[in-house]
């Protein structure tokens, strides 16, 4: 498969927002400015972009069916692992954003106190495990995971920085009061994703 | 005049605060200060600032002016394109008139649609009403093919001014250009009739002449590339050109196109009236320059990078000819320059109408799903341009910063 397209297949047209609805908690939560946006997409990308790769190696040489042939052992040839996916997945990606979350609180104080309980919820970002799992639901090969992991975290990321840049100009609106907050971010993001469509055919 | 300012001022305390009518105040108002320049004048308590009499009504009123020659040109050419599909032969003045009957009733009820939802809103949420729907009304008409559905144009309209501007808060306040939203509406939901070949050209019931498919020039410009790739042929610069060149007599050429004597949305065919639009836009300093020049000159750019790396005949097509096809001139001279859905910044202009011209290209050339990329290319900008605009005024600020000694 095209690498190419599959990257600008997986930033705008299947993108985890406006396509799949995946990861809405925080991008909801943390879209109020665009800082601390950039912050948490920039490490939802860095998690998916890791944690795919790897979740991919582990489920191919360890939790397929038959994936432990390689060991040479004949009684681990026919093993079918694949009923622990979810929770190695999950396991990985929480060791993931402890280590993402000592980093940040080491190199930016500021961007670890704005981001607040959000930064450890990544490990439960529905995002990050929808990725690896539909990247083995789509049979990818490794390069393949490799940039449908970053760039389905790039589209977060697209995402969730455009949402924050237009709710902080949505400060000058005279929105109507039952709908101000997330009312209002609800209809945005419905608006938000006809303009995502434009790639829609890649 | 004067008998009309008296009458007036004469019913005008029935819709003050207290009086009869006084939730009909906006509706007052607006036809108010449609007739008459206000008088309203700012400052603290001893108003002396008076108001620069170029205000929204002033304003919007010179993109109406602005857009006339597009809407006559494209009655005329509803017609003529009628004339040249069933082979009748017509007078200018009857394709004018055939032209008219088509369009006037979408104009009416996309006005009455929204003007409605307007006064209805500005009598519920007590603010004036603005004026900005009197463009957003004349632009959907121009933006549909003149056999859409009017009862589609009625529930685009509704769909765009309630969802896409008054819950912001009306005028000024969207983030998507309104008449683009019901656009994108009507193309998602309703994508047979704003959509394909058939739709373009109003015959009148008259049956076409042979041969006749009431395709736009851009899905001869694809098709023509398929063609060619399926067939496995080599192309060359000319092989799209002499295919449109070709197409129904010479249909297509890049003066019929420049003109705009082809098929497509109503007002969106004829290059020439856009960029007559364009120099009123800019002349009176209602559009920018700035949107204008860099999204022609994104799109034009695009054109010679594909043409650098072509690997189909729709890469080799000439630059300039993606300037003159479908609805580029229109969507660039008239939506992309919003001042509302726009980048606010000038630096942020620059590439925000850049952007436009490089996606609408791209979605063109790459996108098999749809031929023409103008609309969704200024929505997906719409989209981005709060964040254009972040960065560009945090460049300032470290800039200036950087500048200042403590």
């Amino acid at each position: 498969m095209d690498l190419f397209g599959l990257a600008i297949r997986s930033v705008f047209v299947e993108n985890m927002i406006f396509a799949y609805f995946l990861g809405m908690c925080s991008y909801l939560a943390v879209s109020k400015k665009v800082k601390t946006a950039v912050g948490l997409g920039l490490a939802v990308t860095f998690v998916l972009g890791i944690t795919a790769p790897l979740n991919w190696l582990i489920y191919e040489f360890i939790l397929k069916e038959g994936a432990l042939k390689w060991t040479g052992i004949e009684a681990l040839a026919s093993v079918d692992l694949s009923f622990l996916t979810f929770i190695v997945f999950i396991a990985v990606i929480a060791a993931f954003v402890q280590l993402l979350e000592m980093i940040i609180e080491k190199v930016s104080p500021s961007l670890y106190a704005a981001l607040g309980i959000f930064l450890p919820l990544i490990a439960v970002n529905c995002s990050i495990l929808g990725g690896g799992l539909f990247m083995i639901s789509k049979e990818f090969n490794f390069a393949e995971a490799s940039v449908y992991g970053i760039s389905s975290g790039f589209g977060w990321f697209l995402a969730v920085v455009a949402l924050a840049a237009i709710r902080e100009r949505l400060k000058y609106s005279n929105v109507p009061a039952p709908l101000r907050g997330l009312g209002i971010t609800f209809i945005l993001v419905g608006l938000m994703a006809l303009g995502f469509l434009s790639f829609a055919g890649f | 005049m004067m008998w009309l300012r008296k009458k007036l001022d004469q019913i005008k305390p029935l819709f003050e605060k207290d009086g009869k009518f006084a939730s009909l105040h906006p509706v007052f108002d607006a036809f108010e200060t449609f007739l008459f320049v206000p008088n309203h004048t700012t400052g603290p308590r001893h108003e002396v600032h008076v108001r620069d009499a170029m205000d929204l009504k002033r304003m919007m009123v010179t993109v109406i002016v602005a857009l006339i020659p597009c809407l006559l040109f494209g009655m005329w050419n509803v017609g003529h394109q009628q004339a040249l599909a069933t082979g009748i032969a017509m007078s200018g003045w009857e394709k004018f008139l055939f032209g008219l009957e088509k369009t006037l009733p979408i104009i009416i009820v996309s006005y009455v649609v929204g003007l409605g939802i307007e006064f209805t809103f500005a009598g519920l949420r007590k603010h004036s009403v603005n004026e900005g729907f009197l463009v957003t009304g004349m632009l959907i008409p121009l933006v549909v093919p003149p056999t859409i559905p009017l009862w589609q144009v009625a529930v685009a309209t509704a769909f765009a001014v309630v969802l896409g501007k008054e819950v912001f808060g009306g005028t000024g306040m969207n983030v998507l250009n309104v008449a683009l939203t019901a656009r994108a509406y009507l193309y998602f939901a309703h994508p047979s009739d704003i959509a394909g070949s058939g739709i373009w050209v109003a015959t009148g019931n008259q049956a076409t002449v042979d041969g006749y498919t009431g395709e736009t020039a851009l899905a001869v410009a694809a098709n023509t590339a398929n063609k060619l790739q399926e067939a496995g042929q080599g192309f060359s610069a000319e092989s799209v050109v002499n295919a449109l060149n070709d197409y129904m007599g010479g249909m297509f050429t890049f003066k019929s196109m420049f003109l705009g004597t082809i098929p497509g949305s109503i007002g969106e065919t004829s290059t020439l009236m856009c960029l007559i639009g364009a120099l009123i836009l800019i002349a009176t300093g209602v559009g920018s320059w700035k949107i204008i020049v860099s999204a022609f000159g994104g799109a034009y750019l695009t054109g010679l990078f594909f043409n650098a790396i072509a690997s189909n005949a729709y890469m080799a097509m000439p630059a300039h000819y993606h300037l003159v096809m479908g609805g580029l001139a229109f969507g660039i001279v008239y939506m992309a320059t919003d001042p509302v859905s726009a980048a606010h910044t000038e630096t942020g202009k620059w590439i925000y109408g850049f952007l436009i011209g490089v996606i609408t290209i791209l979605i063109r050339v790459l996108n098999p799903a749809y031929p023409e990329g103008i609309m969704l290319a200024i929505l997906f900008m719409n989209v981005m341009a709060p964040l254009i605009d972040f960065y560009v005024v945090e460049a300032n600020k470290k800039r200036r910063l950087s500048r200042a000694t403590v």
